[in-house]
C-alpha cells in the first residue's frame, strides 16, 4: 500500500504505518522523526528524505530508504533491518542492540557509538563508503564493517576520520584497508584481518553485495583490517588509580 | 514596564539553523527560507525565531540599518534624542509587521538608517564601524528597555519569541528581497526566551545563528570583555558573535584563521600536519588566543557582507548539512530543510567538524 505523507507531522505517520498492514511505502517523506519507532513485522520503503532517529528501538521491520538518511538512524534498535540506499548522517546505530544497518554510501560522525550486543544479539552495522570521526565511539559489542567503496569521480576521502574505536571495550570492528594513516587509541588492537576474521563477515558483505548489487569476491578481494578492544578492561585507571 | 532581560534563571537544547546564497548575488525573496525551518519545526519549542537578510536594502545602502526594540514610547523618544547627537538619521519607521495569533506581546520596533556624524568622529578619532558598533554596545547597556538587534548596512535580522516560520511571517519576510538569508528556530536551554535572545546576533554586518550550547562561555566572555564587547544576555551565541566580530574586523584575521581559533583542531591532529607552514600557523593561533577556543557542541552559521561561513565545532556534536544548486549554496541542520528549498539539490554532503565552508558572492554582485 502506497501512503503519501507530504506534510504529515511524526504521530501520523507512525500512525498510517499501523494501519497499513504488512507492507507499506511512504512517499513525499520530508524530515518526519521517529518514523517506525519500535515497529516489527513489516516491509516499509520510504520514498523522499525521512527525519532523524529513523527505524528507533526498531523491533523486527524491514525498512528500505530510497534516498539519503538523517541523523540517529537505527537508535537503540533492537531487531530488524534498515537499507539505505543513500548516505546518511550523525550517531548511526547510536546503542543499536540487535539487527542490522546496511548504508550504501558514507556515514557521518560516530557511526556506531555505543553498539552493544548480549548472548544472541549481535548487532551487525555494514557502511558501503567512508566514515566521519570516531567510527565506534565507546563500542561494547556488535560488528562495523566499513568497506569504502568509491564511484567513478568521488572525491578522495579517507576510509575514516580521526579518533576511530575512542573508548572501545567490545565487539569487532572492520575497515576494508591496510590501516596506514589510521591513528588508533592504544586501548585497542588494530591488526590484519585474517580468514576467520574475515568468515564472520562474509556473510555480511554478500548481504550487501546483493541489496545494492555489487560483486563480492572483488569487494572481499582487498586487505582488510580488524579492530579489538585489548583485554576486558582496557580502562581500567584512565580516570582513577583503581 | 521594563523590558524582561535574560539572565536571572537558567533552564536546562536543540535549535535549527537554515542558509541559502546567491553566489551571482541574484535576490530571493524570504518566502524559501520561512519554509525551510517547517521540517525542522520540533527543533525549536516557540520560544524565540529569527532570520538575516543580505541586501534587503539597497536605497539605504551607504547607511546603517539599525534595529531596535523598544519598551515604550518614551524610551524610543530618548533613544532618537540620543542617536540624533551622533548621526545624521535620515529615515526612522515602525518595522512593518503582520498581526497574527501565534505572536504575541510584541515590543515597539523601529529601524532607523544612519551614518554617523563627522564632527562626532573627528573628535572621537574612530573609524566609522568601531563607533558604530560601540554605540550599539552603550545603548544595548545603559539604557533599559532599549535594544539594538540589528546595526550592519545593507541587512537586517529580524526575530522573536515564537517558532522561526511564525516570525517570519510576522515581519512579512515574504516582501523582502535578498542575495543572502539565514535562519535559526530556537528551544533555549540557559535562558527565558526574550525578543532580544532570539538569534540571528549580530554587530554590524556580522550575523551569527546559532545550534549548541557552548561550555567555555565564560572563560571566552571574560577575555571578549577585556576589549570593549558587553555581553548583557548570557547567551553563549552573543559571545560567538562579539569573538569573530573581534578576531575579523579589529584583529584582521582571514575566515578560516577564525575558524581555526574558535574550533583549533587537536593539538593531536595539529601535530600530524605535514605541511609545515599550515602547522606553524595553527600552533600560533591556539598559542595567540588560546581564550577564545570554543568549546561544546555548536553549529553555527556566520553572515557577513557579501558572504557566509558555516562552521561545527571540532568534535562536530551538532549537524550541519550543505548542498549546492546552480549559483545557489544550502546550509541547514537536517537535509530536509535545504530539500525544502531545492527538492533537486545536488552534491549533498556533513562538512567535517571544525572544516569552515566559506561561501561569498561574485565581487560586485551585492
Amino acid at each position: 500500500m502506497k501512503v503519501d505523507v507530504t506534510k504529515l507531522g511524526y504521530r501520523e505517520v507512525n500512525e498510517k504505518l499501523r494501519e497499513c498492514g504488512s507492507e507499506c511505502t511512504l512517499t513525499g517523506c520530508l524530515g518526519q522523526r521517529f518514523i517506525a519507532a519500535g515497529m516489527a513485522d513489516r516491509e516499509i520503503t520510504i520514498e523522499g528524505t525521512p527525519g532523524n532517529a529513523l527505524g528507533a528501538y526498531l523491533n523486527g521491520a524491514d525498512i528500505n530508504v530510497c534516498g539519503n538518511a538523517q541523523d540517529a538512524v537505527g537508535d537503540t534498535m533492537n531487531a530488524g533491518r534498515i537499507v539505505v540506499h543513500g548516505n546518511i548522517g550523525d550517531a548511526a546505530g547510536y546503542a543499536m542492540r540487535g539487527g542490522k544497518i546496511f548504508v550504501q554510501g558514507n556515514a557521518g560522525y560516530r557511526a556506531g557509538i555505543h553498539m552493544k550486543a548480549y548472548k544472541e544479539k549481535v548487532p551487525v552495522m555494514v557502511i558501503g563508503g567512508s566514515c566521519g570521526s570516531f567510527l565506534g565511539e565507546y563500542q561494547a559489542g556488535g560488528v562495523i564493517v566499513v568497506l569504502g567503496l568509491t564511484k567513478p569521480g568521488d572525491p578522495e576521502r579517507k576510509i575514516v576520520g580521526n579518533f576511530p574505536c575512542t573508548g572501545m571495550h567490545g565487539g569487532k570492528l572492520y575497515l576494508r584497508s591496510n590501516g596506514e594513516g589510521i591513528a588508533f587509541p592504544w586501548q585497542v588492537t588494530a591488526k590484519p584481518a585474517e580468514e576467520e576474521d574475515l568468515a564472520q563477515i562474509r556473510e555480511y558483505v554478500k548481504e550487501y553485495c546483493e541489496l545494492f548489487g555489487c560483486d563480492e569476491a572483488e569487494v572481499m578481494n582487498a586487505p582488510f583490517t580488524v579492530v579489538t578492544p585489548d583485554s576486558r578492561n582496557p580502562y581500567k585507571q584512565l580516570y582513577v588509580a583503581n | 514596564m521594563a523590558v524582561m532581560r535574560e539572565g536571572d534563571i537558567r533552564i536546562p537544547s536543540g535549535c535549527a539553523i537554515a542558509a541559502v546564497i546567491s553566489k551571482e548575488g541574484n535576490k530571493m525573496s524570504g518566502q524559501a527560507i520561512m519554509e525551510s525551518m517547517k521540517p525542522m519545526h520540533d527543533r525549536s519549542n516557540g520560544l524565540g525565531g529569527g532570520f538575516a537578510g543580505y541586501g534587503i536594502y539597497p536605497e539605504y545602502k551607504d547607511y546603517y540599518a539599525l534595529h531596535l526594540f523598544f519598551d515604550c514610547r518614551a524610551t524610543r523618544k530618548e533613544c532618537e534624542a540620543f542617536l540624533k547627537e551622533r548621526f545624521e538619521v535620515v529615515k526612522g519607521e515602525l518595522i512593518p509587521t503582520r498581526k497574527i495569533p501565534e505572536i504575541t506581546d510584541e515590543p515597539i520596533i523601529w529601524r532607523y538608517f544612519v551614518a554617523p556624524l563627522r564632527s562626532v568622529l573627528a573628535d572621537l578619532q574612530l573609524d566609522e564601524k568601531e563607533f558604530v558598533a560601540r554605540t550599539v554596545m552603550k545603548i544595548n547597556t545603559e539604557m533599559n528597555g532599549a535594544y539594538v538587534f540589528s546595526s550592519g548596512k545593507n541587512m537586517g535580522t529580524f526575530k522573536a519569541v515564537g517558532f522561526p516560520e511564525d516570525v517570519g511571517r510576522f515581519y512579512m519576510l515574504d516582501e523582502y528581497e535578498g542575495y543572502c538569508w539565514t535562519a535559526h528556530g530556537r528551544y533555549p536551554t540557559n535562558t527565558p526566551g526574550w525578543w532580544g535572545g532570539a538569534h540571528p546576533f549580530t554587530l554590524l554586518d556580522y550575523s551569527v545563528v546559532h545550534n549548541g550550547e557552548i561550555s567555555s562561555y565564560d572563560a571566552n566572555r571574560r577575555f571578549i570583555e577585556m576589549f570593549g564587547y558587553k555581553c548583557n544576555l548570557q547567551t553563549d551565541t552573543e559571545v560567538i558573535t562579539y569573538i569573530l566580530d573581534y578576531l575579523l574586523r579589529v584583529q584582521g584575521l582571514t575566515l578560516t584563521e577564525a575558524a581555526n581559533v574558535i574550533a583549533a583542531p587537536f593539538w593531536s591532529t595539529i601535530e600530524g600536519k605535514t605541511d609545515e607552514y599550515e602547522k606553524k600557523k595553527l600552533q600560533y593561533l591556539r598559542t595567540v588566543f588560546p581564550s577564545l577556543l570554543v568549546t561544546g557542541p555548536f553549529s553555527i552559521v556566520l553572515g557577513f557582507d557579501g558572504g557566509l561561513m558555516a562552521l561545527n565545532d571540532r568534535l562536530k556534536l551538532r549537524s550541519m548539512v550543505v548542498g549546492e544548486k546552480d549559483d545557489k549554496v544550502y546550509i541547514a541542520s537536517e537535509e530536509a530543510a535545504i530539500r525544502v528549498m531545492e527538492p533537486d539539490v545536488t552534491n549533498i554532503w556533513a562538512p567535517a567538524g571544525g572544516e569552515p565552508v566559506i561561501v561569498t558572492v561574485k565581487e560586485g554582485a551585492y
